[in-house]
């Protein structure tokens, strides 16, 4: 049966057919949904853990007990997981182990463009790239059937438009494979990695790497595509795709497995046509390798080195190659527009956040930022994050900043989930090393960003599992951090009351900023929409420096200013009540006063709710 | 698939519309009329109340690019009038842009620092491009079908009206999506969505 998955869908699918025992991860665009996906499949163990790190060490410890494992991440993920992507490819397992790197050129979701079949080389992990959904449901078997047959961890490398591509993929049923061990392995030469033991693995290493790239020699996942021998075009992964749609008449090496690359295939292919050429999205990894075998090639002379390829793109620079391109790239004629209004990513209406931001902004302090939703407090009118590097490091900058002697009191801001994946270790040092960093927790008690995955503060599991929620201020308090509150984050006074007494000690202090974040189907429920009320409304404009996608400029002016007045749009707003606290005129009623005077009046009848969204 | 000739979709609108939803339907009705398909779209991010697109190709021996070109969609499709404008460029010169009419007023024009075009531009930019623009009142007609939400179901009924498959094919698709009990409200909406359109199938 055929049906139409994401790349990331028939992954999850593909490990499942495999035979994968136990799957780990930690959210990250691209690659969130596979773990999503497997974890609804029977007889499979899925977690998020803390973060990449872990979840990698988790699929280790799965594979050194003899059943088939894989991590997942997104590709900044292996950069957390790094330390332990090079021991395991040094230890080998006793079954399978693969790691699914999704990649995201042009950064659709994330903090820097990079190209991790570099990490391959690096730790010298085979490495396969699909390029539809199909292959990679097949490549996932492929890996963990190359995992076990050469004692190695496998990576997929997957690219953002293979992740959330859907391709019509052709189903199969799992093969149950049956542990490998009953015991734990008690194999110190293998699996203790003190340099005596560590340095007789080197040299095995670097044989199964030529191993490997022996087998890739015969393996179908590299195919040679003849067809007109003037351009043969060397490939791999989506870039495949663009370059079979562009240049249909040349001849093609696409490389399923992308490290260690096949030199005799790639020297027989080289041999056979006029010119050669490789498509491939950001690093030339490809063509150095085919420019170390001394192949005369073009790669990143024509093509960008930097962002996404796409249909588009690798048209115009064939063409202006000279390639043999399927149609002239488009002439695109100057459209009769008038400058548009850009539509930025915003805090949504009723964020959590908002109050802490507005607070922040207000106070003019130099606020270290972190990777969430949150990240968007940086955008005008609230402006309030000066820095944001990648996870975890907000509190170690302003650590930094801090011990350096700046003169100003250091403000760091992280996202709960941030904070159990990197942060927590970043402010142990500031309690050990004493800074007068002042950090605020924004527990919305999920991983918004990435589509409200648990983590460990709303007490369960990916797999609905009943958890402890590990509560952030008895272990902020553990550390030895004494200056320690924690204040509902729609309590606009109350958060900066508290911000002045933590800032009045010149110590280490936490503040936490609590409260569900109203997309959490829970929390929907209990929207309640403010509104206006005109005559008091003076167009003040207070309201509007919130940044709040709810609140509008009505086309109604005040009498007296001749400014729009605010409007609040009843289907995005929450409730939340931060802009009322605001407003000097009293203008917007509160949730109470509004339930009042509804009960008071008979109720209309609330809308039905269509599903599939 | 004899006579059928390959068909590239470009649907646009602001995170949360349901564009989501849209193209996957559009995809899943791809493969019942037995096209090759493919499917692309952005997670993440953008989904905060942002700018998103996604793209659906379909063709009747193989699709390669899930991504489509410049200057090459068959049929744009948009949930909101400024994604519209924005996004025009994928549009094929005699393409049809199917338009909501509806405005989602960006953040950055009601905090006073830009503004919303008006609608004479949708006119001008897709007659620039020799397309047609059809314009679909889709939350009105989702409200007459008994809820708003099923707006993106109008806007599918409009595209349906554009392409050479039975109308069955788009249903069945359809309704192994929805939830059972608003089965009803979304076939009035589709079929609303459908005579929206006076002027059936593209132009070469
Ligand atoms: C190393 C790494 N892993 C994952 C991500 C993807 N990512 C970005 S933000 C985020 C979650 C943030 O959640 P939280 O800190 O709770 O903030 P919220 O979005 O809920 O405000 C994740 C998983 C990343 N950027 N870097």
């Amino acid at each position: 049966m055929k049906r139409v998955l994401s790349g990331n869908e028939a992954i999850a699918r593909g490990a499942w057919e495999a035979g994968v025992h136990v799957a780990a991860a930690y959210p990250g665009t691209p690659s969130t949904e596979i773990l999503e996906e497997l974890s609804r499949f029977p007889h499979v163990y899925a977690e998020w853990s803390t973060n990449e790190k872990v979840a990698l060490d988790v699929a280790i410890g799965a594979a050194y007990a003899g059943r088939r494992a894989l991590a997942a991440m997104k590709h900044v993920g292996l950069n957390v997981a790094a330390d332990s992507f090079f021991y395991a490819s040094f230890t080998g397992a006793e079954a399978g182990l693969v790691i699914v790197s999704a990649d995201d050129p042009a950064m659709h979701s994330s903090q820097n463009e990079q190209d991790n079949r570099r990490f391959a080389q690096f730790a010298r992990v085979p490495c396969l790239e699909p390029s539809d959904s199909q292959e990679c449901k097949d490549f996932v078997a492929a890996a963990f059937d190359l995992s076990e047959l050469f004692d190695t961890p496998v990576m997929l490398r997957t690219t953002t438009r293979t992740n959330h591509s859907a391709t019509p993929v052709e189903l199969g049923e799992r093969t149950e494979r049956a542990a490998k061990r009953e015991k734990f392995p008690r194999d110190p030469s293998k699996y203790v990695m003190i340099p005596a033991n560590a340095r007789r693995r080197h040299p095995l290493v670097e044989q199964r790497v030529r191993d490997i790239a022996a087998w890739a020699e015969k393996s179908p996942v590299n195919r040679i595509e003849w067809r007109d021998r003037k351009v043969g075009v060397v490939t791999a992964g989506v870039a495949y795709q663009y370059a079979r749609e562009v240049l249909p008449t040349a001849s093609v090496l696409k490389l399923g497995m992308v490290y260690p690359l096949p030199e005799q295939l790639i020297r027989t292919f080289a041999a056979g046509v006029e010119r050669v050429v490789v498509v491939e999205e950001l690093d030339p990894v490809l063509e150095e390798k085919l420019r170390l075998l001394g192949i005369p090639c073009e790669g990143k002379s024509i093509f960008p080195l930097c962002g996404e390829l796409d249909p588009t793109v690798v048209r115009k620079s064939a063409a202006a190659a000279g390639l043999p391109v399927d149609k002239p790239p488009v002439e695109l004629s100057e459209l009769p527009r008038p400058e548009l209004p850009a539509r930025p990513p915003v805090l949504c209406a009723g964020c959590p956040h908002r109050g802490v931001f507005q607070l922040l902004s207000k106070k003019k302090v130099p606020v270290t930022g972190d990777i969430g939703c949150y990240t968007l407090g940086l955008l005008p009118p609230l402006s309030a994050i000066h820095t944001c590097g990648c996870m975890g490091a907000g509190i170690g900058v302003a650590h930094g900043a801090a011990k350096a002697g700046i003169g100003e009191r250091m403000v760091a801001v992280i996202g709960d989930s941030t904070f159990y994946h990197a942060g927590l270790s970043a402010l142990a040092n500031v309690a050990y090393n004493k800074a007068n960093v002042l950090t605020v927790i924004l527990d919305n008690r999920s991983t918004a960003m990435t589509g409200h995955q648990p983590n460990p503060g709303t007490g369960f599991t990916l797999q609905q599992q009943p958890s402890e929620i590990i509560e952030l201020e008895p272990l902020v308090r553990a550390l030895g951090i004494h200056h320690v509150a924690t204040i509902d984050a729609y309590d606009v006074d109350g958060l900066e009351k508290a911000y002045k007494e933590l800032m009045s000690h010149q110590e280490p202090a936490v503040l936490v900023a609590r409260r569900e974040c109203p997309l959490l189907p829970e929390i929907r429920r209990q929207w309640v929409p403010l509104h206006v009320i005109e005559e008091k409304c003076t167009g003040c404009g207070i309201c509007f420096r919130i940044g709040c996608p709810a609140i509008l400029k009505s086309e109604e002016l005040d009498e007296k200013s001749r400014k729009p007045l605010a409007l609040i749009d009843p289907d995005q707003c929450t409730g939340c009540e931060v802009c009322l606290q605001l407003c000097p005129h009293d203008a917007i009623p509160t949730r109470d006063q509004i339930r009042m005077a509804e009960e008071k009046q008979p109720a209309s009848c609330s809308t039905p709710v269509t599903g599939g969204s | 698939m004899a006579g059928h000739i390959p068909y590239s979709f470009v649907l646009v609108g602001v995170g949360g519309q349901g564009t989501l939803l849209a193209s996957n339907i559009l995809a899943e009705v791809g493969l019942a009329a037995g096209f090759d398909v493919k499917k692309s779209e952005v997670h993440g991010m953008a989904q905060r109340g942002g700018s998103v697109a996604s793209h659906v190709r379909w063709h009747p021996e193989q699709v390669f690019s899930p991504l489509v070109g410049l200057g090459e969609a068959d049929i744009l499709l948009s949930f909101e009038k400024v994604e519209a404008l924005r996004f025009a460029e994928f549009l094929r010169h005699g393409g049809t842009a199917v338009v909501n009419d509806m405005a989602i007023v960006p953040v950055t024009v009601s905090s006073g620092t830009a503004v919303y075009p008006g609608d004479e531009h949708l006119a001008k930019v897709f007659d620039a491009l020799d397309a047609e623009l059809v314009m679909v009142p889709g939350e009105r007609l989702a409200q007459e079908a008994g809820n708003v939400k099923a707006a993106n179901v109008v806007l599918l009924g409009a595209v349906s009206r554009l392409l050479p498959l039975p109308e069955e094919t788009w249903w069945e698709c359809l309704a192994q999506r929805v939830p059972k009990k608003f089965l009803e409200l979304n076939r009035v909406a589709f079929a609303s969505g459908r005579a929206a359109v006076t002027k059936a199938g593209l132009k070469a």
